[in-house]
Order: structure tokens, then C-alpha cells, then sequence
């Protein structure tokens, strides 16, 4: 019980970094890295819409397979992350106005964040359980945290040096996240 | 109808490439692109729903409330990616089971809904669709070219490539390839421009 779920923390965050392993959630990456105070208040706020969207499709998941009607997956996923991001938006705004204007520029794109549906779709596929779907949900999330932190890290002296004209801005970040995934790719030997 | 508008749209694809240029829909641009067929599958099914989302879009443009629209848009598209992944699904088993992580994900591709907002619900229904496969071949050229490079240099050995890692870099140096090249296009118009 506990190797399975220390070894979904581990790969969820590090080894299977939804970033640098599988590519997923490159937009709001490469968007909002540029400043290290954004890219923390963005992690948590995709860490936030992951879990509770995850959660959410476990359940409704059930009920899908209980009518056979599993064809409507994504239309139904895509709808019910919309719908838990424009709640989001609605109860921030009013229970914490501070956070809502910090966050109120990328709240409304994690809806189109594919880590929060990737993270949907590969809960469901792997028919985890509800402890198990959410602590995988929490480490995609925080995984997508530290990725964030360490590019915006990176970024920050980047902006200071000298690079060739045409490498600026994108291509310079994608090939940053180039070597940071080699990085990471040492950790691959980690096994419980 | 408006002539240059049309001609826009049609040269959309290359001029604002969506991947090079727009930097749109990076993630499925690296996950899929390490080998040539891959990167196929998933730009032709990305280019199909995106021609017929921004067909439909233009049609139902006068219909649907602005204050809905991204839902309304959202629903239209997510329909149309769970038609092509039951049509490929049926008809190309083998591609399908190694790109079928990413199909339901191009209802999330900021390409897609990005041109519905930003062109389909302006224009009309023709414009849009030269639009749709402008920027859909455009995306499926970045996608394959991406993919020849990376199995290309997998062939010869280095595999790191053919990882995500590799899709980064390459992306990256191809990216920075494509600016010199817009810019160096861009002078020898102006200096052309000058001599004349």
C-alpha cells in the first residue's frame, strides 16, 4: 500500500514530470516562467484545478461506465474543467480578492491546460482508486510547480546575458527545458 | 467576400506558422514528433478538426450568444476530436494505439480554439475554412519537419532525440532557424523596397 503510493508520489513529481517526461502543459510553462513570483502562484492554482478536476472525473467516470456511455469522456471532461475553473474564478473573487487579481490573468487559460485533462484522462486509464487518484493528481501538480520554479529560476539570469538575436525568447526557453529534462532523465533510475 | 483577406488566410499557415511564429499547441508539437509517421497522424487529425471546427464555427458565428461562446466552442470542438478518434481508431488501429494519449487532447490545443476566437467568429464561412487547412497544413509541416529531424538523428545514433529532451532542443534550434529566416526575408524586402 504505502510502496505503491511513494512510488506515484515519486514518479508523479520527478521521474514522469508532466513537463519534462511527458510534454504535457508546455504553453503555461513557457508563458508564465519568466518571473518566479507568478510561476509559484500559477503552480498552485494548476495544482488546485488538477486535483479537484481529477477527483471529479473518478466519480463521473463511474457513473459513465455504470450508463456505457464512455464515448463522452472528453466532452464531458473538457466541460466539467471549464465549469471548475469559472467556480474557481468566482469563489476567489470573492473569498480572496488578493489572490484573484495576482492569478487573474492565467486563471482562466488552465482550462485550456492540457496537463489538467492529461492528468484526467491518465487517472482514469490507469483505474485508480479515489486515494490513489488524488494523490497522483497532487504530485502531477507539484511536479508542474517545481518544473515552473526552476525554469523561472533559470529564466531570470537568462534575461541578464547575451544570447545570438534569433535564439531570443522562445527558443532559448525550449532549449533550456531541453537540458533541464536531461536532468531529470538522471533520476530515471530511481525504483522502488 | 474580401480578396485580400482571402489571401491572407491562405498564406497564414507559412507567414504566422502556428508553431514557429504563434508558438501554439507546443505539447503535442514535442510529445508526438519523435518519428515522422507519429507526428502524420497527430498533425492530419489536428489539421482535420481544425478545418471543420472553423467551418462550423464560422457557420453558427451569428447564432451563438457572445457571452457563451468559449463553452459553445469548446463543445463543437471536443465533438468533432471524439469523431476522428472513433474514425481512427476504427480504421487505423495501429497508429491510433500509439498517439491515442494525445488525440482526446486536441481539444485543448490552443491552435484550435485559438483560431475560432480569433478568426472563425469574425470572418466568413469560405475565409475561414482557407484559413482552417492554411494553418492546418502549416501546422502539420512544423509537426512533420520536427519529426523528420528527430527520427533522422535517432537513426544515426543519437537517441537522446528521440526523448522528449531532444524534441525541446530541436524545436528550439528550428524556431531560431525560422526567425533568421523571417528576418533576412524581411531586409532584402525593405533594401528592395529602398532601391525601387
Amino acid at each position: 500500500m504505502w510502496t505503491a503510493i511513494i512510488t506515484i508520489v515519486i514518479s508523479g513529481i520527478i521521474t514522469d514530470n508532466i513537463i519534462f517526461s511527458q510534454t504535457l502543459g508546455i504553453c503555461p510553462f513557457l508563458g508564465v516562467s519568466k518571473k518566479l513570483d507568478s510561476a509559484v502562484g500559477m503552480g498552485l492554482a494548476v495544482t488546485f484545478v488538477i486535483v479537484l478536476s481529477s477527483v471529479v472525473c473518478h466519480f463521473l467516470y463511474m457513473l459513465l461506465e455504470l450508463l456505457e456511455l464512455t464515448y463522452l469522456q472528453t466532452i464531458l471532461f473538457i466541460l466539467i474543467i471549464a465549469a471548475l475553473v469559472q467556480l474557481l474564478d468566482i469563489v476567489l473573487k470573492r473569498v480572496s480578492p488578493s489572490l484573484y487579481t495576482s492569478l487573474g490573468v492565467y486563471l482562466a487559460l488552465i482550462t485550456t491546460n492540457c496537463a489538467v485533462l492529461g492528468t484526467a484522462n491518465s487517472v482514469v486509464a490507469n483505474g485508480y482508486g479515489l486515494l490513489e487518484t488524488f494523490i497522483a493528481a497532487l504530485s502531477v501538480g507539484l511536479g508542474f510547480t517545481l518544473a515552473l520554479i526552476l525554469m523561472a529560476g533559470v529564466r531570470e539570469k537568462v534575461a541578464r546575458s547575451s544570447i545570438p538575436k534569433p535564439f531570443h525568447g522562445f527558443p532559448i526557453a525550449l532549449i533550456i527545458a531541453g537540458i533541464m529534462a536531461m536532468a531529470f532523465y538522471g533520476f530515471g533510475g530511481l525504483s522502488f | 467576400m474580401n480578396k485580400s483577406r482571402l489571401k491572407d488566410a491562405a498564406l497564414g499557415g507559412i507567414l504566422s506558422n502556428p508553431v514557429f511564429v504563434l508558438v501554439l499547441g507546443m505539447c503535442p508539437t514535442i510529445a508526438q514528433s519523435n518519428t515522422v509517421v507519429n507526428a502524420f497522424g497527430l498533425g492530419a487529425a489536428t489539421a482535420i478538426v481544425l478545418i471543420v471546427s472553423n467551418l462550423t464555427i464560422s457557420l453558427l458565428r451569428k447564432v451563438i450568444p457572445d457571452k457563451v461562446r468559449l463553452p459553445a466552442y469548446i463543445v463543437i470542438i471536443a465533438t468533432f476530436v471524439t469523431l476522428v478518434q472513433m474514425l481512427m481508431s476504427g480504421l487505423l488501429p495501429d497508429l491510433y494505439s500509439s498517439i491515442s494519449k494525445f488525440i482526446p487532447l486536441i481539444v485543448v490545443n490552443c491552435i484550435i480554439l485559438g483560431r475560432a476566437e480569433s478568426f472563425a467568429s469574425k470572418n466568413d464561412v469560405l475565409t475561414s475554412t482557407v484559413d482552417g487547412v492554411s494553418m492546418g497544413l502549416g501546422f502539420l509541416l512544423a509537426i512533420c519537419l520536427l519529426g523528420a529531424v528527430r527520427q533522422g538523428l535517432g537513426i544515426i545514433g543519437l537517441t537522446l532525440f528521440t526523448r522528449p529532451a531532444g524534441g525541446f532542443m530541436v524545436l528550439g534550434f528550428l524556431m531560431a532557424l525560422f526567425n533568421y529566416l523571417t528576418k533576412l526575408y524581411h531586409d532584402r524586402h525593405k533594401s528592395l523596397l529602398k532601391g525601387a
